[in-house]
C-alpha cells in the first residue's frame, strides 16, 4: 500500500541451477489479484499465491475449483450416525450368535418394561457422534487435501518469503509448469510490477 | 482512513452512512501483526501476569491437594448427603460447562451470522471455552467416587460384558461434553494454525521456531490451502452451532428427565442454554477487560466490542429472568402441589437467600445495560460481569440443592451443608482455569491475527480502485468467510 512498485524489480537468485520456481512479491491484495488473473490468462497452471489471509475472490481468479471437502464430511457424518445407532442397539439390546458360534450379547437394562431399542432415547448420542465424526473428518480432510503437515517446502525455506504470514502477497510459478522457462517467466513476472522477484531453490 | 480519526479505544459513535471500523489505529497489516505478536514476543509479560500466575498456581496446588485427599479418603469429605446427593460437584460442573458456551457461540453462531466483530474476541473466548470445559470435566470425574473406574463411563468392551445404559441422560452427557470439548478444541486449533505460522516466521530463537513450526504444520499461506481451510472453517461453524445448543440442553436433561419437582420441566433446555450464553459472555468480559488493558489490545478489542457483549448479556439475562418467572407461573398454573411447593420453597425456604442472590445478580444486574453510560464504562461492565458470574453459580446451586433437599416427603427432607473441601475444590478449579488461561496468553496468539487482517478495509482486493476493470467477482454469491 505504501511503497510504490519498483520499475525494475530486484531479482534474487537462491540457486545456480534450475530453480524450483520463481516468486514475485506484492504488497497489496489488489496487486496479487491482478497478478493471479494475468498469470492464469498467460497460460500458467502450476502456480500458487501465498497470502497472509484469504483474499476474497483470489481463489476464483486463480481458477481453483470447489473443494470436495463437504462431500467427504457428509460421509464422515453419516458414518458417525450409523456408528451411534449400531453402538446403542448392539450394546443395550442385541442377543445373537454371530456366525452361529460367537455369542454377542448386549447389556440389557430392563427398566419398568421400557423398550430396549428406544429411538427417542438414542437421539442425543446419535446426534453427538454425527457431529463428532463430521468435525474430525472436516479437519482431517482439510489437512489431508492440503497435504499438511508439510515438513519441507521451497516457499517455507526461502528467507525472502518470511513475510507471507505478515503483510506480503507472493505469487509463485513452479518450474514444473509446461509453460515455464526461466527467462520468459521471469520477464512475465517483472511485467506484473512486483516489489521484488526471487528464484527459489528446490 | 476514517478509523484513524476515531478516539482510540472508544469506537462507539454511530455513523449511519458507514460501517464502524473493527480495528482502529491501523491501516497496515504489518503493524497489526506486530502489535498482536508483541503479547507473545515481549521479553517479559506485565507484572500483573506474574502475580495472577502465582495466585492461580497456588489455587491449582490446593486443588491437587484436596483431590488427593478426596481420592484417598472418599466422597464423604464433601457435604454431599442423602438426599442432597449431587451437591457442589454437579453445581460446579454445570457452572463451568455453562461458561464454556460463549466461546463456541462467538466462533460458530456469530460467524454464521456474519458478525465480523467476533474476530477480535473469538480466539480468547474459544480458549476460555476449552479451559472451562476442562474444569467442568474434572467434577463428574472426581464425583463418581471410585475414580479408578472412570472408564466405565465410556462404552469400552470389557470382560464383564457390561455396557453403559444408553437411555440415561447421564450417559448422553458424557457424549455431549466430550464431543463439545473435541469440536471446540479442533475449532480453536484450526483457527490458530495460520497465526502460529506467523509466530513461527517471526521467531527469534530456535526453540520458538521449532515449537511454533511444529504446531503450525508447515502452513505457508497458499491460497489453494486457504480455499479448503475456509470451507473447513465454515463447516466446523455449521457443525458447532447445533452442538452449542445441544450441550447445555443435554446437561439440562440430567435434571429435566428426572421426576423431581422443580427439575421435571420442559423449559429447562432453552433456559439452560440462555443461562449458559449469559454466563459465558460475562466470563469473556471478566477476562477481556483486564487483558486488553494489560497487553494494550484496545485497538482490537474496542469499546464497541465490549458494548456488543454487554448487549448480549442484557438480552440473555432478560431471557433468564423470563425463565425464572415462567417457572413460577407454570408451577402455580399447573396446580401441582409438589411443583408449587418446590418453587415457593426455593424463594422463601431454607435456601431463599441463595435464590435472591441469584435473582439480583442475574435479572436485576444486567438491566443496567439498558443505559448507554453503563455499556461504555469499563468498571461498570467489569463489576456487572463479576456479579453475573456469581449469580449464575448460585442459579445452579439453587436448582440442584433446593430440589434435592426438599422433595416429596417431609420425612426424607434434608439440609445440604458444604464442607471446606467443597469450597477449596471449587476455588481450586479457578486456579486450573486461570493457570491455563495465563499460559495461553503468554504463548499462543491471543487474537486471530489472520482473521483480523481479513476484516480490515485494506484487505479488500478492490480497495483503492473504483474502475471496475472487467474481472468479474464470482464470490458475491459465494459464501465469504
Amino acid at each position: 500500500m505504501s511503497s510504490a512498485p519498483l520499475q525494475d524489480p530486484v531479482v534474487t537468485k537462491e540457486t545456480a541451477g534450475q530453480p524450483w520456481g520463481i516468486a514475485a512479491i506484492f504488497d497489496s491484495p489488489a496487486k496479487i489479484m491482478h497478478a493471479a488473473e494475468a498469470t492464469r490468462a498467460a497460460g500458467y497452471r502450476w502456480f500458487d499465491c501465498h497470502v497472509p489471509f484469504p483474499v476474497h475472490g483470489l481463489d476464483w481468479a486463480m481458477g481453483v475449483k470447489h473443494t470436495i471437502l463437504p462431500v467427504i464430511v457428509f460421509f464422515g457424518g453419516l458414518t458417525g450416525l450409523l456408528l451411534a445407532i449400531v453402538l446403542q442397539v448392539f450394546t443395550n439390546s442385541i442377543e445373537v450368535d454371530l456366525w452361529a458360534i460367537v455369542p454377542v450379547v448386549g447389556y440389557q437394562f430392563e427398566v419398568s418394561g421400557k423398550p430396549l431399542i428406544s429411538a427417542p432415547a438414542f437421539v442425543p448420542v446419535a446426534f453427538e457422534l454425527t457431529v463428532l465424526l463430521s468435525a474430525l473428518t472436516t479437519v482431517g480432510g482439510m489437512l489431508l487435501l492440503n497435504k499438511l503437515p508439510c515438513l519441507y517446502h521451497p516457499v517455507l525455506k526461502s528467507r525472502h518469503l518470511k513475510r507471507i504470514t505478515d503483510d506480503r502477497f507472493v505469487l509463485v510459478i513452479e518450474s514444473s509448469d509446461p509453460a515455464f522457462t526461466r527467462a520468459d517467466t521471469r520477464a512475465f513476472l517483472s511485467s506484473l510490477e512486483p516489489e521484488s522477484i526471487v528464484e527459489l531453490e528446490a | 482512513m476514517t478509523s484513524l480519526n476515531v478516539e482510540p479505544a472508544m469506537n462507539v459513535d454511530e455513523a449511519p452512512d458507514e460501517r464502524a471500523p473493527l480495528v482502529i489505529g491501523h491501516d497496515r497489516f504489518d503493524t497489526v501483526t506486530a502489535e498482536i505478536c508483541r503479547v507473545n514476543e515481549a521479553k517479559k509479560p506485565p507484572k500483573a501476569w506474574y502475580i495472577a500466575m502465582a495466585m492461580s498456581v497456588a489455587l491449582l496446588s490446593c486443588l491437587g491437594v484436596v483431590v488427593l485427599y478426596l481420592f484417598t479418603t472418599g466422597v464423604g469429605v464433601w457435604g454431599n448427603n442423602n438426599p442432597a446427593m449431587w451437591g457442589f460437584p454437579i453445581v460446579n460442573f454445570v457452572f463451568w460447562v455453562g461458561i464454556g458456551h460463549a466461546g463456541t457461540l462467538i466462533s460458530a453462531i456469530l460467524f454464521l451470522f456474519r458478525q465480523k466483530w467476533r474476530t477480535s474476541i473469538n480466539r480468547f473466548a474459544e480458549a476460555m471455552t476449552i479451559f472451562a470445559v476442562i474444569c467442568a470435566g474434572l467434577f463428574p470425574g472426581i464425583h463418581i467416587g471410585r475414580v479408578w473406574l472412570a472408564y466405565w463411563l465410556f462404552p469400552i468392551p470389557n470382560q464383564m460384558d457390561m455396557w453403559p445404559q444408553f437411555r440415561s441422560p447421564l450417559l448422553w452427557d458424557v457424549f455431549a461434553v466430550s464431543t463439545y470439548f473435541t469440536v471446540s478444541l479442533l475449532f480453536w486449533y484450526v483457527g490458530m494454525i495460520p497465526d502460529l505460522a506467523t509466530l513461527r516466521d517471526r521467531a527469534t530463537s530456535k526453540i520458538k521456531a521449532i515449537c511454533y513450526g511444529f504446531f503450525s504444520l508447515g502452513w505457508r499461506g497458499s491460497m489453494r490451502h486457504w480455499h479448503r481451510y475456509e470451507r473447513a472453517y465454515l463447516l466446523l461453524a455449521a457443525l458447532a452451532t447445533p452442538l452449542v445448543l445441544s450441550v447445555h440442553s443435554v446437561v439440562s436433561f440430567d435434571f429435566a428427565v428426572s421426576q423431581l419437582p422443580g427439575w421435571h420441566t420442559t423449559i429447562f433446555p432453552p433456559y439452560f442454554v440462555a443461562g449458559a450464553i449469559f454466563s459465558g459472555f460475562a466470563m469473556v468480559l471478566t477476562l477481556a477487560i483486564p487483558a486488553r488493558e494489560l497487553w494494550g489490545l484496545k485497538n482490537f478489542i474496542t469499546m464497541r466490542h465490549l458494548e456488543n457483549m454487554a448487549k448480549i448479556i442484557l438480552l440473555t439475562g432478560s431471557m433468564v429472568g423470563y425463565a425464572y418467572g415462567m417457572e413460577f407461573f407454570i408451577a402455580w398454573y399447573s396446580g401441582e402441589l409438589y411443583e408449587s411447593f418446590a418453587f415457593v420453597n426455593r424463594a422463601f425456604g431454607q435456601y431463599g437467600w441463595a435464590y435472591w442472590i441469584m435473582v439480583s445478580c442475574n435479572v436485576i444486574t444486567p438491566q443496567i445495560f439498558w443505559f448507554k453510560a453503563c455499556r461504555r464504562s469499563i468498571w461498570v461492565m467489569f463489576i456487572a460481569s463479576l456479579f453475573v458470574n456469581v449469580g449464575m453459580w448460585f442459579e445452579r446451586f439453587v436448582i440442584t440443592v433446593t430440589s434435592l433437599a426438599n422433595d416429596f416427603l417431609p420425612s426424607s427432607w434434608g439440609w445440604f451443608q458444604p464442607t471446606w473441601v467443597d469450597f477449596v475444590t471449587f476455588l481450586g478449579s479457578f486456579g486450573l482455569f486461570m493457570t491455563l488461561f495465563l499460559l495461553f496468553i503468554r504463548f499462543l496468539p491471543v487474537l486471530a491475527i489472520a482473521e483480523i487482517k481479513g476484516v480490515m478495509p485494506a484487505a479488500d482486493p478492490h480497495a483503492g480502485h473504483d474502475d471496475h476493470d472487467g474481472h468479474d467477482d464470482p464470490t458475491s454469491q459465494e459464501v465469504q468467510a
